[in-house]
C-alpha cells in the first residue's frame, strides 16, 4: 500500500490543484445538464450500429437547468413538511437554516450545498419583515441556480411554542440524562435536552 | 485516500438510526406546541399497523392491530 502513497499523493494533489483552479465562488455558467450521455452513445453505435442505443433515466426526466451567468438577485426558497407545502417558489433575500455545523445564511449565489439541519430557528428574510420557524430536524438542499430545497419533518411558527411546557420538558429530560444507565437511554435523554434547550432558545432570543 | 472518517454522531453511536433520531425530535417539538395545534399534531402522529405471526403458510389467529399512536 505504501508503494504506491507517492501516486496517490501526486494524484490527489494534482486533482486538487486542477480542480481548485476552475472552483467557483459562486455557483454561475454551470450549462444545463445533459438528457443524454454522448460517450456512451457514441460507444454504442460503434459496437450496435443497428440497434438503437436505450435510453438512461436521465433521458425521462427534466434536466437540470443552467445557472444563470451571473447572480441572481433574489433567492428562490422551497419549505415542505411531509403534510404541507409550507413556502413554495418564494423568491426571498436570504433564509438562515440551522444546520448542524451552525447557522448558516443562505444568499443568492450561494455556493451549491446539503445541509443537515438540527433543531433551531430557521428565518426567511423578504425586505424588512422576517419569518421564523421552529424546524425539528431535516435537510437544506441549495442548488447552483439559487434555489433552496428546505425538508423538515415538523416545523412550526415560534408563536405556536408553548413555554412552560419547553421548561417543564427541560427539566425532565435533564433529570433522565443524569439518571440514564444505557447507551439508548442516555441517547434518548440527550436528543430530549438538546430539542428543549433549542427551543427555549429559540422563544428567548 | 481521506483515513479520517467523519465524527459519529452520539445517537448513531448508541445504535440509533437517522429515523429514528428524527422522529423523536419531531415527536418532542410536537409536545411542546400551544393547545390547538397540539391535538392537530397528535393526529398527524397516529400509526396504523397490523402485525401477525405466519406458521405453516397461514397466519395465526392473533393478530396485532393498532389504530392508536404507536412509538
Amino acid at each position: 500500500m505504501y508503494r504506491h502513497a507517492p501516486r496517490l499523493l501526486t494524484r490527489v494533489i494534482g486533482g486538487g490543484v486542477r480542480r481548485s483552479a476552475t472552483a467557483r465562488a459562486f455557483s454561475t455558467d454551470l450549462p444545463a445538464a445533459p438528457s443524454e450521455d454522448a460517450a456512451f452513445v457514441e460507444a454504442w453505435r460503434k459496437v450496435a450500429p443497428n440497434i438503437d442505443p436505450p435510453k438512461t433515466p436521465l433521458a425521462f426526466m427534466k434536466p437540470r437547468p443552467p445557472t444563470p451567468s451571473s447572480i441572481p438577485s433574489k433567492l428562490t426558497i422551497n419549505f415542505v413538511l411531509p403534510y404541507q407545502s409550507e413556502i413554495s417558489n418564494k423568491e426571498v433575500d436570504m433564509v438562515i437554516v440551522p444546520a448542524t455545523t451552525g447557522q448558516m445564511g443562505v444568499l443568492p449565489g450561494h455556493v451549491a450545498t446539503i445541509a443537515e439541519l438540527k433543531p433551531g430557528l430557521l428565518s426567511v428574510h423578504e425586505g424588512s419583515e422576517v419569518t421564523k420557524y421552529f424546524v425539528s430536524s431535516g435537510f437544506a438542499f441549495v442548488h447552483g441556480n439559487s434555489v433552496t430545497d428546505i425538508v423538515a419533518v415538523e416545523a412550526v411558527p415560534v408563536d405556536r411554542i408553548d413555554l412552560s411546557l419547553v421548561q417543564k420538558g427541560l427539566a425532565d429530560f435533564t433529570q433522565k440524562l443524569n439518571s440514564a444507565t444505557t447507551d439508548l437511554e442516555k441517547a434518548e435523554a440527550q436528543i430530549g435536552v438538546d430539542v428543549h434547550s433549542a427551543l427555549n432558545a429559540a422563544l428567548s432570543g | 485516500m481521506a483515513s479520517m472518517a467523519a465524527a459519529v454522531p452520539f445517537w448513531r453511536a448508541a445504535g440509533m438510526t437517522y429515523i429514528t433520531y428524527s422522529n423523536i425530535c419531531a415527536s418532542l417539538v410536537r409536545g411542546c406546541l400551544k393547545e390547538p395545534y397540539r391535538s392537530e399534531a397528535a393526529a398527524r402522529e397516529k400509526v396504523h399497523f397490523a402485525v401477525s405471526k405466519w406458521a405453516n403458510g397461514k397466519p395465526e389467529k392473533s393478530s396485532i392491530r393498532s389504530d392508536s399512536h404507536a412509538e
